[in-house]
């Protein structure tokens, strides 16, 4: 029962974080707000970027090296190609082989 | 008298002849205007034919596109779901709880810091406070959101509850691919991307550690997703000053608060510069 009230706070704060703004904004969005919102995205991808790879430790072996390849494999495609699934699918399968076969 | 019955004789003769010629001619009109009135019909329901037709195919051409683009999300999710159905098992809660948490709080990074709660004894006060941090960033997501999901319908408000950082990132520059239709497309790629997730969750839960082969490495599916859309809206923009500041300001955050408690330091300092550079010239 307890575990049961322990979610519903979970799933309850999760969904009043995502709908806030948009209860807040009924109107006219404030001309902040949309700078905002064309701002921010850029911003948000670039910080999930950094999130990513907080936990990689370039003083230890293997020094981030399967990252920083497969990262570098990612931007390449992906300025090749333009195709975001043939970046992430080869980025992904890299790193696969990279920590399982090579470090 | 001769003359009399001839010019009688001419007289029924020129009205003969010119009711036929009157009857002919009206004849001819009423077909003309049938005939008329009978193709516009047909070409309309034509028309409508063919609108419903292309709508049929814009549908189908919209979920085949979000589904498409959110293959790498499968990828993803499916495998961090499979991990929080195994920590869920492991920490004694069965598939329903993984189930019920996946499809109620949908959010990756809270339900995996939810297993410690649950199995901690935290207190009320203690998860919703957590929950608050984990998942303020959300808030940051709908702000940016909420002039491009305005007239977004009525699956808007599911559209709000699955904003998940993976679905943000596919629909946040407010692209839709060509020839869809943009809220139909918003709200499948909100919905494939939460089934993945309940999917895996369910799938760790049931099979546990049994697995044939080594997954290790595929999270990284994830930071190439993030790496990316990242990439492709440097391509696509002239103004790299946000992207920038959000790179930046994160990794200053990184090194000064540590791995466990830059991300909340990180959004303020990305929302105060970027409010600082309102006043410059944006490129476009």
């Amino acid at each position: 029962m307890r575990e049961a009230v322990l979610v519903a706070v979970m799933a309850v704060v999760t969904i009043l974080l995502r709908f806030l703004p948009f209860l807040a904004i009924r109107k006219e969005t404030p001309p902040y707000i949309a700078y905002l919102g064309r701002v921010l995205p850029p911003a948000i991808i670039g910080m999930l970027v950094i999130y990513c790879l907080k936990d990689v430790n370039p003083a230890a072996a293997p020094f981030g090296l399967p990252e920083l390849i497969s990262t570098v494999c990612v931007i390449a495609l992906q300025v090749w190609r333009r195709n975001s699934l043939v970046s992430i699918l080869g980025g992904t399968i890299i790193y696969m082989v990279l920590v399982q076969r090579v470090f | 008298m001769n003359q009399q019955k001839n010019q009688q004789k001419n007289q029924q003769k020129n009205q003969q002849k010119n009711q036929q010629k009157n009857q002919q001619k009206n004849q001819q009109k009423n077909q003309q205007k049938n005939q008329q009135k009978n193709q516009q019909k047909n070409q309309q329901k034509n028309q409508q034919k063919n609108q419903q037709k292309n709508q049929q195919k814009n549908h189908q051409n919209t979920v085949k596109q979000a589904f498409f683009n959110t293959l790498p999300v499968m990828a993803g999710y499916v495998v961090l779901g499979m991990g929080f159905g195994i920590l869920m098992r492991n920490a004694g809660y069965g598939v329903l709880w993984a189930f019920s948490m996946s499809l109620f709080i949908y959010a990756g990074s809270m339900q995996y810091v939810g297993v410690s709660l649950l199995s901690g004894g935290a207190s009320v006060i203690t998860t919703a406070v957590t929950t608050f941090m984990v998942n303020a960033r959300h808030l940051f997501y709908s702000i940016s959101m909420v002039d491009r999901y305005k007239d977004a319908g009525k699956g808007k408000p599911y559209m709000i509850f699955g904003l998940t950082d993976e679905t943000y990132s596919l629909l946040c520059d407010g692209k839709t691919p060509e020839g869809s239709d943009p809220n139909l497309y918003r709200l499948l790629v909100t919905a494939f991307n939460q089934s993945y997730w309940v999917s895996g969750s369910v799938l760790g839960s049931l099979l546990g550690t049994v697995l044939p082969f080594s997954t290790e490495g595929i999270e990284f599916s994830m930071t190439a997703l993030f790496i990316a859309s990242f990439t492709g809206q440097w391509l696509t923009s002239d103004d790299h000053i946000p992207a920038l500041t959000g790179l930046l300001s994160t990794l200053v955050c990184l090194v000064i608060f540590g791995p466990g408690r830059f991300l909340i330091p990180a959004m303020l300092l990305i929302t105060l510069i970027l409010t600082l550079l309102r006043g410059r010239k944006e490129a476009v």
